[in-house]
């Protein structure tokens, strides 16, 4: 019998009784969803990844997400894969907007480590336990998060006729400064 | 000093007779002299030395080989069989930026490569020129947003801007024969050229 | 006598490093004690930039990420979008998907080919499969009007119907491409100077390489059969008759060999492809008949007021996809490609994430280079096969 979600979720309720362990409900969830506290999350990946019948060996991403009127206002996604079973699981942990702080899972599955250090350079998503928690993408010394939602796209203007008025009239500096128009000889 | 050497007859020669005159046929002697003028140019050494110049750096340019993003594989393209470069001179991609002599800029400048670019600019031996190849080195493209530079003329002085995202390498090919036109029509410079004049000449600080 | 390491920098500007990555390497002679891939020099904030653009206006960001392979970016952008409106396109535009996206299989491994053995020192290589290389983007070209940025693919189907003589084109192309592949192997299977420099080199085992998150011929080179297209078959792939090659050893010459033979696989799903476009009409429909989310045809806006309505709410706002999310996964040339889209109701994607492999593959190269000579690095590199664009997005 191939190995369903409902399957996995269940044995994850049994092994982890006391977890508040919740499906994310939606009309266009397209992908098997659940809640998971953070606090369990190590515990739980380790199980999903060593039980003999789920075998989540796997880590393809993670990421994070901000959804930023509502509270808790960020999460982390994890999908999961199962090779035996070509079966894919995604969990996510809900975290608060101050001192956002998840336990991390570089421990479980080594490739967590770069996803990580992404998901800290665009929302400041603090991992405990990762061993190099840096700036991956942007340069060290920028500051913010790019990708949280309170934060600009850094659009420049783009300089029309219209947005810049002196934009017809060349400064004299410009005038001085432009090349003197040349004939080219064909040699 | 112009761009082309100056040509000027050694002597004038005699004034052509009216209809109808007599023409003495010409002397031994005189053959002799037009035929030495014919073999001989007379110019200033200066202009001669630097309109050879010129024509050496227009037809043999060393481009860089560093690719940024998209544009670097129509670059590439443009070294392989279909295109091929060495038509125009261009072919020898350098390594190195203490060899070459242009560097194209292909592809988008991000903030966080900024410094290595204009770093590698300054690497490069005088003279040298610059080709924007791609929306995103001339002006910033679509990607008008915080991580990407809206412009390489921002940190480096541009020559030639290739329009095209990316361009095809029939673009790049005429951006660098538009370099090549403008090269050769640009001042000859003999010896080194002091770096503070040609960035203001190019109008960067 | 002193024992010390010494560290050498190597890019971001580097012929080998295809790109702009840059690699931080201690090392104790020649030898490498530690390896460090600092990325980020071509950052785009492409997935920024997609939450203040509609979806389609972000079909051609994704272009631009993979820029060797832009089909299969398409494909697997109008999947995770197509999966999030619950709506399926006509098997004759998946038969068109899947023959395009095999197309680029071919000329994404053949740029592979000609740039991996420019670094290992094998200059020939690069203009034999340069020359093919245009002949796909001469089909891009052809179909898409454009040579690498293709972006022809649409959600809930195709930009627009593929043009007349395209299919024998693309049969002349897929008939004369087993003979190039064959002088590609000429050049270099048996070659003694690749096979010195690739066999034994970038070691990772299948065990290593599942817990990195490795994915494509990397994966496969290390003796595990996952493929994206057998395994969670999509676009109707289950329905072609292909093998997935797999090497056990592991190693550089390992992935060149899977490579090669996936070349000649996507030849064989390419004339199945074409095949059945050809039962299914050489000219139909192109799109899904579902005018919420699709532009109607052209012929209608001019007839039918309904129709013009969809056109303009269409083209003025986009279409507005039920709140929820999903992700989706292709196996594009170099691994799994995915979006994964978060929708809020509105025309713009609340959040995108992109499920890039090269960024993934690109993190197991300290595993794959310790305790190796330095000359080996540009091996490993080059035989990961990694795009920039598609590393820092």
């Amino acid at each position: 019998m191939p190995l369903t979600p409902e399957r996995v979720e269940q044995k994850l309720r049994e092994r982890f009784p006391d977890a508040a362990i919740e499906r994310q409900t939606g009309d266009a969830v397209r992908d098997y969803t659940l809640y998971v506290p953070g606090e369990s999350l190590v515990e739980m990946c380790t199980f999903l990844r060593d039980d003999a019948e789920l075998d989540f060996g796997m880590l393809p991403w993670m990421g994070g997400c901000d959804h930023m009127p509502a509270v808790p206002r960020f999460e982390t996604v994890y999908n999961l894969l199962s090779l035996s079973n070509s079966l894919r699981f995604t969990l996510k942990v809900r975290i608060a907007e101050e001192q956002p702080r998840v336990p991390s899972v570089v421990a479980v599955w080594p490739t967590a480590n770069w996803h990580e250090r992404e998901t800290y350079d665009f929302y400041g998503i603090e991992f405990t336990g990762h061993p190099e928690l840096t700036r991956i993408l942007l340069p060290d010394d920028w500051v913010g998060w790019p990708l949280r939602k309170d934060s600009p796209l850094g659009y420049e203007e783009v300089a029309f006729t219209h947005n810049t008025p002196n934009r017809r009239l060349p400064s004299p500096s410009l005038k001085k400064l432009a090349p003197k128009k040349v004939k080219y000889r064909a040699q | 000093m112009s761009d082309t050497p100056e040509f000027k007859p050694l002597r004038t020669l005699a004034p052509s007779t009216a209809p109808g005159e007599l023409v003495m046929p010409k002397t031994a002697d005189e053959l002799l002299y037009e035929e030495v003028e014919r073999g001989l140019l007379f110019t200033k050494v200066e202009s001669m030395v630097g309109w050879a110049m010129n024509q050496a750096r227009a037809n043999a340019i060393w481009p860089l080989s560093f690719g940024l993003a998209c544009c670097a594989i129509e670059m590439m393209a443009i070294a392989g069989p279909r295109f091929d470069v060495s038509r125009f001179g261009a072919e020898v991609f350098r390594g190195s930026p203490r060899q070459a002599d242009l560097m194209i800029v292909a592809g988008r400048v991000s903030i966080k490569m900024a410094p290595v670019v204009r770093q590698l600019y300054e690497q490069m031996p005088d003279p040298k020129w610059v080709i924007a190849m791609g929306a995103c080195s001339s002006c910033g493209g679509v990607f008008n947003n915080f991580a990407i530079l809206q412009g390489v003329d921002k940190i480096v002085p541009v020559d030639v801007y290739v329009p095209g995202c990316p361009p095809r390498p029939e673009a790049l090919l005429h951006g660098i024969m538009k370099l090549q036109e403008k090269i050769l029509a640009s001042k000859p410079e003999i010896g080194p050229i002091p770096r503070k004049r040609v960035l203001k000449q190019k109008g960067v600080a | 006598m002193r024992n010390e390491t010494m560290t050498i920098n190597m890019g971001p500007q580097h012929p080998s490093t295809h790109g702009v990555l840059r690699v931080a390497l201690e090392l104790d002679g020649e030898t490498i004690v530690a390896c460090k891939p600092i990325v980020g020099y071509l950052h785009t904030g492409m997935e920024k930039q997609a939450e203040y653009k509609t979806y389609t206006q972000s079909i051609p960001q994704t272009d631009r990420m993979d820029y060797i392979s832009p089909m299969s970016n398409n494909l697997a952008f109008c999947l995770a979008a197509e999966k999030l409106l619950g709506i399926e396109p006509p098997a004759r535009v998946q038969a068109i998907r899947v023959l395009l996206c095999e197309l680029t299989r071919i000329s994404s491994h053949a740029v592979w080919m000609g740039t991996h053995a420019i670094d290992i020192g094998a200059l020939t290589v690069f203009w034999y499969t340069f020359r093919e290389r245009e002949k796909v983007l001469s089909i891009y070209d052809h179909v898409a009007g454009a040579r690498m940025t293709s972006s022809y693919f649409r959600v809930g189907g195709l930009s627009r119907d593929i043009p007349e003589g395209f299919l024998e084109r693309c049969e002349k192309f897929v008939d004369e491409m087993p003979a190039h592949i064959d002088e590609y192997e000429s050049l270099l299977t048996r070659n003694p100077i690749w096979l010195a420099r690739t066999q034994g080199v970038a070691l990772i085992s299948g065990k290593d390489a599942v817990a990195w998150g490795v994915t494509g011929p990397t994966l496969r080179g290390s003796g595990v059969n996952y493929d994206l297209r057998k395994n969670e078959p999509y676009s109707g792939y289950e329905t072609y008759q292909f093998d997935v090659p797999v090497q056990s050893a592991g190693d550089a010459y390992a992935r060149y060999q899977v490579r090669v033979q996936e070349m000649r696989e996507s030849v064989k799903i390419a004339k199945q492809a074409i095949q059945r476009i050809r039962e299914l009409g050489e000219f139909g429909p192109y799109r899904v008949r579902d005018f919420k989310y699709v532009l109607p045809p052209k012929e209608d806006v001019k007839t039918s007021m309904e129709a013009l309505i969809h056109h303009f709410k269409i083209v003025a706002h986009g279409f507005f996809p039920p709140v929820g999310e999903a992700y989706s996964k292709v196996e594009a040339p170099k691994g799994e490609l995915g979006f994964y889209l978060v929708s809020d109701g509105s025309s713009r994607p609340w959040r995108m994430k992109v499920r890039s492999p090269s960024f993934i593959n690109l993190q197991a190269l300290p595993v794959m280079v310790q305790g190796r000579m330095i000359a080996d690095v540009i091996a490993a590199i080059g035989s990961i096969d990694i795009v920039l664009g598609e590393v820092d997005r």
